[in-house]
Order: C-alpha cells, then structure tokens, then sequence
C-alpha cells in the first residue's frame, strides 16, 4: 500500500515535450483515473511510472521512495496492459506464477496465490490452458490474475477494457472497481472513455495535450469544471458553448437575447450542459429545432440558437414530439451557467 | 450477359511455362538422372570401357572407412557451423534488438557478410589465420599458441568452421531480428515488470517464443554447411591436412575430379541429393506444422 506523488513530471522524446509538468498527490488505497483523448500523453505518464519510460524532468515517489531511477522491478508496481501481454507459451497457471518465481516463493506459497487469485477471478477452470485458448474477457482477467497475485503496492492499467465488446465492458469495468475496493491497493488507471473514468474514479485527471487541466472528483469535474477543455470532455452529451458577452451583472448572448451572471466584464463563453436546460414557456434561450433524437428515456433536441449559427443541444425528460423548424424557449438555472474565458478557456465563475 | 473471353486452343501456355520447366530439366533433371545413371557405372582406369553395376558402388561407398569417415566428419562440421553462427546471430540479434539509435548502421554492416562470395570469405580467413603472414596468427603466436592449420587438422577445421560460420551469420542475424522484433514489446515489458532482468527476460521469454525461427535456421544452416561451403573449403584448406577437412560435398569433388573415379563421385552426390531432399521434407513438414509454443 503506497501514496503515489507526481512532481512537475515532464517527458520529452528529442527535443518534442509531450508531458509538460504533471503534478499530483495520489492517497494511499485511491483508484485515480487518467482521462483524455487519444495521443494526449496518457500512456507515456503510466509508463513512466511503471519505469518503462525514462523521467525527463520532475520526480516520482511511491510511498516514501524516490523511483526515477528505479527499474519496473524494484517499483513493487503491477500492470495490466491494453492487450494483456500475457506470455503466450506459457499456461495460465504459469502465466501468474511467474513473477513469484522469479521472487523466489515456495511452491506452494506460489500455489497457494494463484489459486486464490483464480478463485476471485473466476478463472480456475482454465488454470492449464494456454493464452490463445481464451477469449478476450478470459485474457483480461488472466492479466488481472497476474497482477493481483504480485500483491503489489500499485496497480496500473492501461486501457485494459478497450479491446473488449461493449456488454462485456460495463461488466468488467463494475468488477474491477469492485475488485480494486476489495483489495484496497493504490490504482491508476488510463482510459479515453469519459463513462468510464466516471464511473470507476474516486478522482480523475483529465489530460489534454500533454497538459493536467483538473484533478479532482468525477462530480467536481461535472459540477465545476476548472477548463473548456474539461467543460466539454466530461458529461454526454457534450456542454454546449456560446459566446457571448458580460457587463454590469448580464451576459448578451449573439442574437441580444440577456440572461443574469455573475460578476465580470467583456467577451465570454457560456457553457450550458444539454441536460440542465428545461422547456419553459417564459424561458429566455430561444432554439431553433433542427433534428431530434428519441431515446425513449428522453429527448435529444439539436438545433441553432434561433437567429445565430451556434448550436445548441437540449435534453429534455420523456417523449416529445418536435418537428424542424420549431422554436423551443429554454431556460436554465444561473447556478448552472458555466463561464469561461474565451482567450484562456479558464473558469471565470 | 457477362461476355466471356475465350482464347483459342494455342501454344501460349505452353510457351508461358516453358522457361520453367525447360530450366529445371536442363539444370536440374538431366544432371541428377546423368549422376543416378553414372553412379550404377564403373569405368576402367584409362576411361575406355564401361561396365553396368548396379549398386556396387553404392556398397563399395559404405563399406569404405574413409567414406565413413567423412560422412562423421560432416555431421560434427554442419553441426558445429551451424550450432556457432546461429549462437552468434542470437547474440548480435539480442543487441540489435535494444539498440535504438543507430540501429540501421548496425544491421546494415551486420548484413554485410552475407554478399561475401565463398571464396572470397575463405581467401579472407586463410589471409588472417596465414601461419607466417597471418595477423591473426601472429596474435596467437603472442600469447604462445602455434597456429598452422596447414600441418595441424584440428586447426584446420576449426577454421573452416569459423569461415563457414561467419559467412552465415548475417543471414541467421536477419531471421532472428525480425523474430525478436515480432515479438510485442508490452510482453517483454511484462516480464520486467514482473521482475526478470535482461538475461531472465531473454531465456524465459524471448528465446521461446523464437523456438519457431531456431527450427527453421537448423534445417537451413545444416542443409547450408552439407552443400554449400564447398568455395570456403576450397579455398582454405583443399580437405586437407590429410583429409582433415574432407567433407561430403568436397568429396565428390576430390573423388570425381581429382581422383577421376566418377562411378563413386556419381554414387556420393546421389546421396547427398537425398539427404538433401530428406531435409527439404523435413523443413516444409514443420513449417506446415508452425510449431506450437
Ligand atoms: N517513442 C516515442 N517517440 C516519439 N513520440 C512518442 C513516442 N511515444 C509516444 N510519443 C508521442 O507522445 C504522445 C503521447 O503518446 P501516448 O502517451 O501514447 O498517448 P495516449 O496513450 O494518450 O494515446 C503522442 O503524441 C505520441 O505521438
Ligand atoms: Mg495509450
């Protein structure tokens, strides 16, 4: 068991910074999610913990222990890879037991682990099998297996679950975290999937581009996001983002339509998640109905901000019949108004 | 209505094919029934009269100690050829493989050898290991070992074996390197993780998972050391010291040309084209078959 602590950690292949100073405080027992779109930088900071990338610049601690220089087999760590590099001549049974071969276990202490980890993984059936016998969910689990019998001081993951098909993810995914809470071992974990950084992370960074733009918990991610950026990766659908401009307490949207804000002066961007909009027969926000999608549960209306070509989703509750053309009047509550700088696309509220 | 093309009854096919087939008759068919045919003939000494004789030859080879001999001879040197160059390519593969800058230069020089005539490597290899001339053996002289492989046989086959060897390495280098690189990374990066240090990673992971390639290269560095090293041979040693380095191929040889008695040279590549075709049905049996890890 270990906290893990990131210190200004930079990477550069050549002279290109891909990481451009990460920092985080991770607790002892924490399942942290790294989420970001693809090429953002999210695998090169996994392996740089795991030890498998050199640090350019910035520290690494797990625990107490400065690991820079460390090699992956002194950092105690565990990981499981996107398409689980397990050893493929070698059964599943030897698959596990392998690192605690090399650590020199007895036998029967190494018997003894893997059976269990079999047990909590529900794989003992196929203990002698080799690794292309298995299915894809199988061979996640395996490489689950294999990290778990370690008993290291941290897991790492690598998009474990996105080779899988999408029923068998969600399954997973519950398993994992219930897993994770079970054996209480410090956990990051990467994905590109917002869903399910949501639903696994006690708190997420999300990366953008090299950079950390927020760390914090899934529902302060949804609640206040610190970053456009963030604003628009975090929550389905996407927020919708006007401009608009502020003085003297009212923020003017493009077509003159006025909505109270906060505090704050000149050009902004107003950020308004497509759920917390509701149809309001006195509301303000005028939509120009384009297309709607019925997903039974609720609605999906797409359309324009009428007059302007900014568009605008609205999710409303339950069935409802919308044709194009349709003007629907929207209102939202001021608290969830998002305002952002449009130069920076840093919070301004 | 799809139109169908229909040509003619014509000679084309025929022609297309002929390059083909007319190749491996005149190179290949024709020789091999001219030894099988030669091979069940004795001739008299001066060449003028020729008498049927079925396999006798054939009976005269195996009874004959000197024939065996070589036969022994051969098996040590193409198991000792390809047993070092392979071992040596493993090496160099193991390295290319981490190497990441300048790993182009390294494979290219690697690679190098392999365009080396025969003869060419073994004039290369008698210039180094010359017993008066030679830097090599100067060296040797040094830290007082005398090296004359002219007088001594072992020294002599150790240094066909090396020739032979070398000549082959950039090619087992190249078989190994693709393998090793085929080979995903995140698995080695696993078995780091898990604890294994570059040696056990080596032993444990990678050379199994190359079993198929070392298979491969057996058959091909064994078939290599049998037909091929003839030019190395001939150009270092002559099959000498005494026979020393008389090996299958430079028997026939030797035999045929040298000692005119092309009954027994005709029955000795007769069975070196079996033994080579047995090897072939070895080779494609087992790559059918793939290997499994
Ligand atoms: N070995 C490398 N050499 C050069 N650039 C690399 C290397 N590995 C990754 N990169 C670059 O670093 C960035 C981050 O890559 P990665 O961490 O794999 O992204 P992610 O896992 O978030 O998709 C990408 O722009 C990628 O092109
Ligand atoms: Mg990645």
């Amino acid at each position: 068991m270990a906290t893990i602590t990131l210190n200004d950690l930079r990477k550069s292949y050549g002279t290109t910074e891909v990481l451009h100073g990460v920092q985080a405080e991770i607790a002892d027992g924490e399942f942290v999610v790294i989420v970001g779109p693809s090429g953002c930088g999210k695998s090169t900071l996994l392996r740089m913990i795991a030890g498998l990338e050199k640090v350019s610049e910035g520290e690494i601690r797990i625990g107490d222990r400065i690991v820079n220089k460390l090699e992956p087999a002194q950092r105690d760590i565990a990981m499981v890879f996107q398409n689980y590099a397990l050893y493929p001549h070698m059964s599943v049974r030897r698959n596990m037991a392998y690192g605690l071969k090399i650590r020199g276990l007895p036998k029967a202490e190494i018997n003894r682990r893997v059976e269990e980890a079999a047990d909590i993984l529900e794989i003992g059936d196929y203990l002698d099998r080799k690794p292309r016998q298995l299915s894809g969910g199988q061979r996640q689990r395996v490489a689950m297996g294999r990290a778990i019998v370690r008993d290291p001081q941290v897991f790492l993951f690598d998009e474990p679950l996105s080779n899988l098909d999408a029923k068998l993810r969600v399954q997973m995914r519950l398993e994992i975290r219930k897993l994770q809470k079970r054996l209480g071992v410090t956990s990051i974990y990467v994905t590109h999937d917002q869903v399910e950084a949501m639903t696994l992370g006690d708190r997420l960074m999300v990366l953008n581009g090299g950079y950390a733009e927020q760390f914090g918990t899934p529902i302060e991610l949804y609640e206040r996001p610190q970053t456009v950026f963030v604003a628009g990766f975090i929550g389905s659908p996407a927020m919708n983002f006007l401009p608009a401009t502020m003085a003297a307490g009212t923020i003017t949207l493009e077509n003159g339509t006025r909505l109270p804000g906060a505090a704050g002066e000149g050009a902004l961007t107003l950020g308004l998640r497509p759920e917390h909009l509701v149809n309001d027969a006195d509301g303000p926000i005028r939509l120009r109905v384009a297309l709607s999608e019925q997903l039974g549960a609720n609605t999906l209306v797409h359309g324009t901000l009428e007059g302007t070509d900014s568009a605008l989703v609205v999710s409303l509750d339950g069935v409802r019949a919308v044709t194009e053309g349709d003007v629907l009047s929207l209102s939202i509550p001021q608290d969830a108004m998002h305002q952002f700088d449009p130069a920076t696309g840093r919070r301004l509220n | 209505m799809l139109k169908r093309v229909h040509f003619p009854a014509s000679i084309l096919p025929y022609l297309l094919v002929a390059p083909q087939v007319i190749i491996t008759l005149v190179f290949f068919i024709w020789p091999a029934s001219q030894a099988l045919w030669q091979s069940m003939l004795v001739q008299d000494a001066f060449g003028l009269s020729t008498q049927f004789v079925w396999f006798e030859n054939f009976q005269a080879l195996l009874a004959d100690p000197l024939y065996l001999a070589s036969f022994k001879r051969t098996a040590f040197f193409s198991v000792a050829v390809a047993l070092l160059s392979m071992s040596y390519a493993l090496v160099l593969a193991g390295f290319a493989d981490r190497v990441v800058r300048g790993a182009m230069t390294y494979r290219t020089l690697l690679i190098w050898p392999y365009a080396v005539a025969p003869v060419l490597a073994g004039a290369l290899w008698v210039f180094m290991f010359n017993p008066t001339l030679g830097i090599l053996s100067y060296g040797l002289e040094l830290v007082g070992y005398d090296w004359n492989h002219k007088v001594n046989g072992g020294q002599a086959m150790a240094l066909v074996i090396m020739a032979a060897a070398w000549k082959q390495v950039a090619y087992n280098f190249l078989f190994y390197l693709a393998a090793m690189q085929s080979i995903p990374r995140s698995v080695v990066e696993a078995a780091a993780i898990d604890g294994a240090g570059p040696m056990k990673r080596f032993w444990t992971i990678i050379f199994p998972l190359i079993s198929p390639t070392t298979f491969f290269l057996l058959v091909i560095n064994a078939v290599y050391a049998f037909f091929d090293t003839f030019g190395i041979i001939h150009a270092i040693t002559q099959g000498g010291p005494s026979n020393a380095t008389t090996i299958l191929v430079y028997k026939v040889f030797n035999d045929g040309f040298v000692g005119l008695d092309l009954g027994s040279s005709a029955a000795q590549s007769v069975i070196l084209m079996v033994l080579v075709i047995a090897m072939t049905v070895v080779q494609f049996k087992f790559i059918e078959r793939k290997v499994e890890y």
